[in-house]
């Protein structure tokens, strides 16, 4: 239908030279106007980045004027009631609920990759993967709920009764169950993409299912698992109401897992949802701990996406 | 290391015969129980879903009502209180970021795939994109606070639903042109070259022909988007969003509340009443996000089909 439409508006310019000449000339200038509205989209995201560097680190300068960028970086103590501003101990909780989700998303996640890709029926990987998916659109409040109110009390009544009610590992457990897709649908990617001929190679010199799998197919995936696993940990760092929920706010400096901790992004939530007055240090603070953070996830999906192109370029 | 340990024992199977069957019925054995660990490891995700549903509908039942949809929350009765006002600022949030987004993304994914040219500044840009994806959604808060409610004020009206839109808009504005140049990419040549052949300008081969085509794929890219939009509550939490408010949001320059951020709001309450209405709303928020990727996922399916 829209082809004929085409179709005659060529017919109908063929007809009326003088028609056609005018018409051609409206048309280039819309086609001009167009390619700017296009590109002015695409540069947008420029503009995102840019805006984001501008803002965290204006703010940021400004932090440091008042607080040494030394006793930010080294000291261990973070009270911003008491004016002091050491960002370790909120990277220490950040760190300690990461490295649990980590704990609990890579081995599912690859075990997951790799029925998916090598033992499920193709039946069941239709509804399985969708399925997944919808554990990552699970709004992150959700996860926070039920960390805080099924995952903890279950571990006091069980095995850790001496539990705070916020800790880190219940929120790190939830945030692994969270992240399971990602490490799984990257690592399946470069499964995926591991030729049939080495799984072939394998089976004919005798080899079983499951060394095929773990001595075949993952070391010749493994620049992509690596890149999942490097995403996985920059998902869980940026993760923000999972440990705003569920981990506490109060900063603390090699706790235990089954201690209340605050992770950076958690900070930045609580002190803008709390009193703290615009223009204060413990304001200005928030953007220094964003800038901490943008860094922190940005050096790790620079390293994820470089691991991926160089595994796409093997085969 | 590895391969020295590999080759001995080739050369174990090589000598002796019966060493060789006692060691192939250990590794079919060890082969049944890696596919048992592979087969619940794949299914675990899906069993903590499911209790997680489960817990949250059991705990969430006593509060919902059709009142609990229609009603303020209240501090005073907060038995009979509901998330009207919430429900109200998401549905304005997702109609704005739907209005902001959807053009922006489609216009990049099109400038991307059909205009750019393999220059260092386009390369810059889709490096730049995939980075994006990947910044966490705390840090696009942060923008919006920089950029929409404090430089942007007269505009904007500071903390207004159409600042937490914009940022939002940005923060999803990946993920649609993503799954949009997919769909582009995914329409065969001649369709151009036809277009071209009849004597259609670039444009309007784009508007007439590619734009339609790519569209149910374009579709479930924006559903999945806005869906994330949805659920986000640290962003917004960041730019302003209210968390109480005597009216529900009329107009775009207004203040705002949302259902994850009333959520949020309920959860870090310790009586057991506004944990329940916590769960109450997570029950309603889980059913419109589960109806989105449903349909999601059947246009995708359907469109995969065709192609």
């Amino acid at each position: 239908m829209e082809g004929s439409r085409l179709a005659v508006e060529a017919r109908g310019a063929r007809s009326r030279e003088g028609d056609w000449r005018r018409n051609s000339r409206a048309r280039e200038v819309r086609e001009r106007v167009v390619k700017v509205l296009l590109t002015a989209c695409a540069y947008l995201s420029i503009f995102t980045t840019v805006g984001i560097v501008i803002v965290l680190f204006e703010e940021t300068v400004r932090f440091f004027l008042d607080v040494s960028v030394w006793e930010f970086l080294t000291s261990t103590r973070w009270v911003p009631s008491r004016g002091e501003f050491g960002v370790l101990p909120l990277v220490y909780g950040t760190l300690m609920a990461t490295f649990i989700a980590i704990a609990v998303a890579l081995p599912i996640g690859l075990l997951t990759a790799i029925y998916l890709s090598e033992y499920a029926p193709n039946s069941l990987r239709r509804w399985l993967k969708p399925a997944l998916e919808i554990l990552a659109g699970v709004p992150t409040v959700v996860y926070g709920y039920f960390a805080l109110t099924f995952i903890t009390p279950f571990f006091k009544d069980s095995l850790f009764p001496g539990m705070d009610t916020f800790n880190a590992l219940a929120p790190g457990l939830i945030m692994g169950v969270m992240i399971i897709p990602t490490v799984a649908s990257v690592s399946e990617d470069a499964i995926y993409a591991v030729p049939r001929s080495l799984r072939e190679g394998a089976y004919a010199l005798g080899a079983t299912r499951r060394e095929t799998a773990t001595k075949i197919v993952i070391p010749a995936a493994l620049s992509g698992i690596v890149a999942a696993v490097i995403l996985g940990v920059s998902r869980a760092i940026g993760e923000t109401m999972i440990v705003t929920i569920a981990m506490g706010a109060q900063a603390n400096w090699l706790g235990s897992p089954l201690e209340g901790m605050q992770a950076m992004t958690a900070y930045i939530v609580q002190v803008v949802g709390g009193e703290t007055p615009r223009g204060s240090v413990a304001f200005k603070s928030i953007f220094a701990v964003g800038s901490a953070l943008f860094l922190m996830t940005l050096a790790l999906n620079l390293i994820s996406y470089w691991f991926v192109r160089r595994f796409r370029e093997i085969y | 290391m590895a391969q020295g340990s590999r080759r001995a024992e080739g050369s174990k199977e090589g000598t002796g015969g019966p060493h060789f069957k006692a060691n192939m019925a250990a590794r079919y054995g060890f082969d049944r129980v890696f596919t048992v660990v592979v087969t619940v490891a794949a299914l675990l995700g899906i069993a903590v879903l499911a209790v997680l549903l489960v817990d949250v509908v059991r705990d969430g039942s006593g509060m919902l009502s059709p009142g609990f949809l229609t009603s303020f929350p209240s501090q005073i009765f907060p038995e009979n209180g509901g998330i009207y006002p919430a429900l109200v600022g998401s549905l304005w949030l997702l109609g704005l970021t739907f209005l902001i987004s959807v053009p922006l993304g489609l216009g990049a994914a099109v400038y991307l795939e059909e205009y750019a040219e393999d220059t260092r500044i386009n390369r810059m840009i889709e490096i730049n994109i995939s980075n994006l994806a990947g910044v966490p959604s705390v840090i696009y808060g942060l923008l919006g606070l920089g950029i929409f409610v404090q430089l942007l004020a007269p505009v904007t009206g500071g903390a207004s639903v159409l600042s937490g839109a914009l940022t939002l808009s940005l923060l999803i504005l990946p993920v649609i042109i993503v799954a949009t140049r997919e769909a582009l990419r995914a329409i065969p040549r001649a369709i151009r070259e036809g277009g071209y052949a009849l004597g259609a300008t670039r444009w309007e081969v784009i508007r007439s022909h590619l734009l339609p085509m790519a569209l149910p794929g374009a579709l479930t890219g924006i559903i999945l988007a806005l869906s994330r939009a949805i659920g986000e509550a640290a962003p917004i939490l960041v730019v302003g969003v209210a968390l109480y408010q005597t009216y529900a949001t009329a107009g775009p320059l207004d203040g705002y509340m949302a259902l994850p951020t009333q959520i949020y709001d309920w959860i870090s309450r310790p009586q057991q009443v506004f944990q329940d209405s916590a769960a109450a709303g997570i029950v309603v928020i889980m059913v419109v996000l589960l109806v989105a990727n449903s349909a999601a996922i059947v246009l995708r399916n359907r469109y995969q089909r065709r192609s």
